[in-house]
């Protein structure tokens, strides 16, 4: 396998990092994207994660639009934040009616415009124009999109073909285009990021992964189904491969690597693949994002852990048991270990006694592989797909009760509208919430960006639930008191590192401002808990250190601690955490 | 013909489906307006998102909007006058106000067989 880094490999004019939530897709994306811009190249480094640490990397305020980063000439960084972009076009459109339509009118029309449909579509609108723009074009050698974890991608890839689809298969007039009354005029615009993205000339599909079997399956997933849309142009780039061992830790986690490698899925074997070395620093400040392709260097941390007792996940268990929490959420950055923890969580009070149903939110996640299906714990996944059929199915059928044919095939193109999905996934989510009546629920969620913008649109369906009287469930109308309540928890997962740690203070600060508390937060696989000698690994624990501190501090000691682990976690391994 | 125009309040879609619920007065009446479109019959429908303009170019609805705000929408007009609030015109009302005969409506009725709640009549 070649080393992955700029020199090496072919470099189109379009360049997409994409795989599942924490195998290093931002840090893979800003380190090539530095090493080409110190070699003269003038790049552009786009964001569309939501939950994006672009600036932390940086150390810079970044916006929608490219900003000069000032350690690195010519280099510009965007970060496309959804909220924002869906802010932008929200003001763009009621700005022009200040003043001529009273205020409880543009109430209103901001309320409607506040939907999670609206979000997507601005903030796919932005990615779509950073494709299509001459202009930007010409300015850039290279254009990298570092993007949010798979599931998200896939959606906002598939997008502009879905959107294309619809507009020019609509025979009503296209009624359902969501809040974009514009939309049709974009169709254009559409059409040339569908040309652009598949083709090969222009633009290299890079998938992230690191040398393990659920990012390796993951990554299949996302090859197979960019491919189905037209996107050929593919390259892996396997991150964090351990070189060589000296003693039991790193010899476990060298072979584990292997192993995986060994198995890497028939279908990716077509694909050129390339490595980076695991390195003993957490990629943040310019000297180590520069470095990341090219050397290591083992700086020992000099800090000591500061906490006397560091309590584990049973503690944390026995805690939600004795104050009778009756939905838990696992939440946190993509791999991060969300599912196993939130298994571990509904073992334990199953064990103890309690009737728990375990679900995930998380498209990438496969409950099935974690926990046995007779540990007498219910399980459950909120597929999209799935979702978005049964939404369509219950709408038809309800219009099948009183309606012709013809009418019936009108509203079914109107549940075509890629809007649609996302409220046929709210609703599911609403459904699982609501079983807290009669058991507890553990809830896996998806990374955090996906996660947030599922309860940012809680929020504001939640208004208008309370505005329409349409036949909404019972299960919507109780959502938000109920995640408001001191019946529900959130477990913020983190790792012992600068970015995980970073994106679940941000994570944290959210779910504040939407009144959701967060107890605990448990750091999942750390090497300081598991003593090794190797130079580079205990490196690498040493530099945990630092963050252990920082969670125990800002939790007031509130967290739990679970060593690193060469064995994958699952059945009875979940009851030893 | 007199003619009718609605004015909704702001909504995702004319049908709703990408709202909270599912409200069954929404696909009603996107369902009539589509058949009475097909016979040349045209009513148009202006929601505050798609079309904010019209609530500042016609009067009579700025001047409603202005004293009432948005919780007495849908409005329904003939003409220059308003003539229902707060909710859709029936099927009947569509048909004596825009002086259209019955049939053109009786198509996008209910199609049931036996009553089973079933479209193809084959399920009972």
């Amino acid at each position: 396998m070649q080393i992955f880094n700029s020199t090496n490999i072919t470099l189109t004019k379009y360049l997409f990092y994409t795989g599942k939530g924490g195998v290093g897709k931002t840090s893979v994306a800003c380190a090539t994207a530095v090493n080409l811009a110190d070699n003269g190249k003038k790049v552009l480094l786009v964001s569309t994660d939501p939950a994006s640490n672009l600036q932390d990397v940086f150390n810079t305020e970044l916006t929608g639009k490219g900003t000069p980063i000032k350690e690195v000439p010519n280099l510009d960084v965007a970060n496309l934040d959804p909220m924002k972009a869906a802010a932008e076009y929200r003001e763009n459109v009621i700005a022009p009616y200040r003043g001529k339509l009273p205020d409880a009118v543009l109430a209103n029309m901001e309320e409607q415009l506040s939907g999670s449909c609206t979000v997507e579509i601005a903030a796919f609108n932005e990615f779509s124009n950073f494709i299509t723009d001459t202009a930007i074009e010409k300015k850039y050698d290279h254009i990298l999109f570092d993007t949010a974890p798979t599931g998200h991608t896939l959606r906002m890839l598939q997008l502009p073909s879905a959107w294309s689809n619809f507009i020019s298969e609509s025979t009503h007039g296209a009624s359902c285009l969501g809040q974009l009354s514009g939309l049709e005029s974009k169709k254009e615009m559409y059409k040339t990021a569908v040309e652009t993205l598949t083709d090969g000339v222009q633009t290299t599909l890079i998938l992230v992964t690191r040398p393990e079997t659920a990012p390796l399956k993951e990554v299949e997933r996302a090859s197979h189904e960019l491919a189905e849309i037209g996107v050929l142009n593919q390259s892996m780039v396997i991150n964090g491969v351990l070189a060589e061992f000296d003693d039991t830790i790193s010899k476990k986690l060298y072979d584990k690597q292997q192993n995986s490698l060994a198995n890497v899925p028939k279908s990716l074997k077509k694909i050129t693949t390339y490595m980076i070395p695991l390195r003993a620093y957490n990629i943040t400040g310019m000297d180590n994002v520069r470095a990341l392709l090219t050397n290591d260097n083992y700086v020992i941390s000099e800090e000591i852990i500061k906490a006397k007792d560091i309590p584990q996940l049973k503690d944390v268990i026995n805690n939600l048991y004795n104050s009778g929490k009756k939905v838990i959420f696992t939440m946190g950055k993509g791999g991060v270990g969300k599912t196993s923890i939130a298994a571990a969580i509904a073992l334990g009070l199953s064990d103890k006694g309690k009737k728990v149903h375990l679900t995930t939110t998380d498209p990438a996640a496969h409950l099935k592989f974690v926990l046995d299906e007779n540990s007498g714990i219910t399980m459950s996944h909120i597929d999209e797909h799935e979702e978005l059929v049964r939404y369509q199915e219950e709408v038809l059928s309800k219009a099948r009760e009183t309606m012709s044919e013809e009418d019936v095939a009108y509203i079914e193109e109107d549940l075509r509208s890629p809007c649609t999905q996302e409220i046929a996934v709210f609703r599911a989510f609403a459904e699982i919430v609501e079983r807290a009546e009669n058991e507890i629920v553990v809830i896996d969620t998806a990374p955090t960006g996906h996660t947030l913008l599922l309860l940012d649109s809680t929020l504001s369906y939640h208004k208008e639930v309370q505005r329409t009287q349409g036949n909404i469930p019972d299960s919507v109308k109780k959502l938000l008191p109920r995640l408001r309540s001191n019946e529900t928890v959130v477990i913020i997962v983190t790792l012992p590192e600068a970015t995980p740690v970073y994106e679940a203070l941000r994570l944290e600060e959210d779910l504040k401002r939407a009144n959701i508390a967060t107890n605990w937060w448990v750091i999942n696989s750390s090497l300081y808990h598991t003593k090794t000698t190797n130079a580079m690994l205990a490196a690498k624990a040493s530099n945990e250190i630092p963050w252990i501190n920082k969670v125990a501090e800002h939790t007031n000691g509130n967290f739990a601690l679970i060593a690193w682990s060469a064995d994958d976690i699952k059945g009875d391994k979940l009851k030893e955490l | 013909m007199k003619k009718m125009s609605i004015y909704e309040p702001a909504m995702c879609c004319d049908t709703g489906l990408c709202g909270v619920s599912i409200d069954p007065e929404l696909l009603r009446i996107s369902t009539v307006l589509s058949a009475l479109k097909k016979k040349g019959v045209a009513v148009d429908r202006f929601n505050l998102n798609n079309a904010p303009m019209a609530f500042v170019n016609n009067k009579v609805i700025n001047s409603f909007i202005n004293e009432k705000g948005v919780d007495e929408l849908p409005v329904v007009m003939l003409d220059e006058e308003i003539i229902i609030t707060g909710r859709y015109p029936s099927n009947e009302e569509i048909i004596s106000f825009l002086d259209i005969p019955k049939s053109y409506l009786t198509e996008t009725k209910s199609t049931q067989q036996g009553g089973c709640g079933c479209s193809d009549g084959n399920c009972c």
